[in-house]
């Protein structure tokens, strides 16, 4: 969703740098999908079944 | 309580199954360590399905389930589970993806600067900036105001921006120390917001 602004617009640069917030902006994201996109361990199929034996609900 | 109809038991687990890979993401970015975020989901989930009589069906899945993570997560954290705990060898190794290798910033880097942030600064940031939430959902989730998230995730981008330009990303010792103790503060007001979800 696109509600954020990038915090950098209007800040200045130290070191006149480039401005480097879309860069990390944008590794938070990958931060965050690199595990979204992992494989499931088994363990959680496991669990899974586990939720639909009656005994247990 | 005034009783609801009962939710489809299928439904809900096909819902709740669909936000696994999300709850994972979030809680790794909470607390750090893989193994133990992936204990967090796997008590979320048994949490959820317990409680799947109060899950409004029409509604974020994702929100409800974030919400009693968080909880878990600050219930452990009160008992010292994750205190202290931060296992940077693991996540050197589970956080250093080939795709993540193009800037000069890694995602290891980029995971140690945010496990510096105050708790409730880098959950904000965590559910804006990644994990994709509004404002108001985030706050929501939180159980705070929407102004509270905004200057929270203010606070934690302008921290990253500073860490990051200047190349002071903390070295692979820090631990999650000050976060943790920061967070001790505020854990009992939580709690018990949270049990009212």
């Amino acid at each position: 969703m696109s509600k954020e602004k990038p915090m950098i617009a209007g800040q200045k640069n130290r070191k006149g740098a480039k401005p480097r917030s879309p860069e990390w902006a944008d590794g938070l994201k990958r931060l965050y999908d690199s595990v979204v996109d992992e494989p499931l361990p088994d363990s959680f199929a496991q669990l899974l079944d586990k939720l639909d034996d009656p005994s247990n609900g | 309580m005034s009783p609801r109809p009962a939710i489809d038991p299928i439904a809900f687990k096909r819902e709740l199954t669909g936000v696994i890979p999300h709850l994972r993401a979030f809680a790794r970015g909470l607390c750090g360590r893989p193994d133990l975020a992936d204990d967090l989901v796997q008590e979320t989930l048994l949490k959820a399905w317990a409680a799947q009589e109060r899950f409004e069906p029409g509604t974020s899945m994702r929100a409800w389930t974030f919400v009693i993570l968080r909880n878990a997560y600050l219930t452990d954290m009160r008992r010292n589970r994750f205190r202290g705990d931060y296992d940077e060898t693991v996540a050197e190794r589970i956080l250093v993806a080939p795709a993540a290798q193009e800037g000069p910033m890694h995602l290891s880097d980029m995971h140690r600067a945010l496990l510096t942030l105050p708790p409730e600064r880098r959950e904000a940031l965590l559910l804006v900036g990644a994990g994709g939430f509004s404002y108001e959902e985030a706050a929501k989730i939180c159980g705070c105001a929407v102004g509270t998230i905004k200057s929270r995730v203010g606070r934690a981008r302008a921290a990253l921006t500073l860490m990051i330009e200047t190349g002071q990303i903390p070295r692979r010792s820090t631990s999650d120390a000050v976060a943790h103790t920061a967070i001790m503060g505020e854990l009992d007001r939580t709690v018990l917001h949270g049990h009212q979800n």
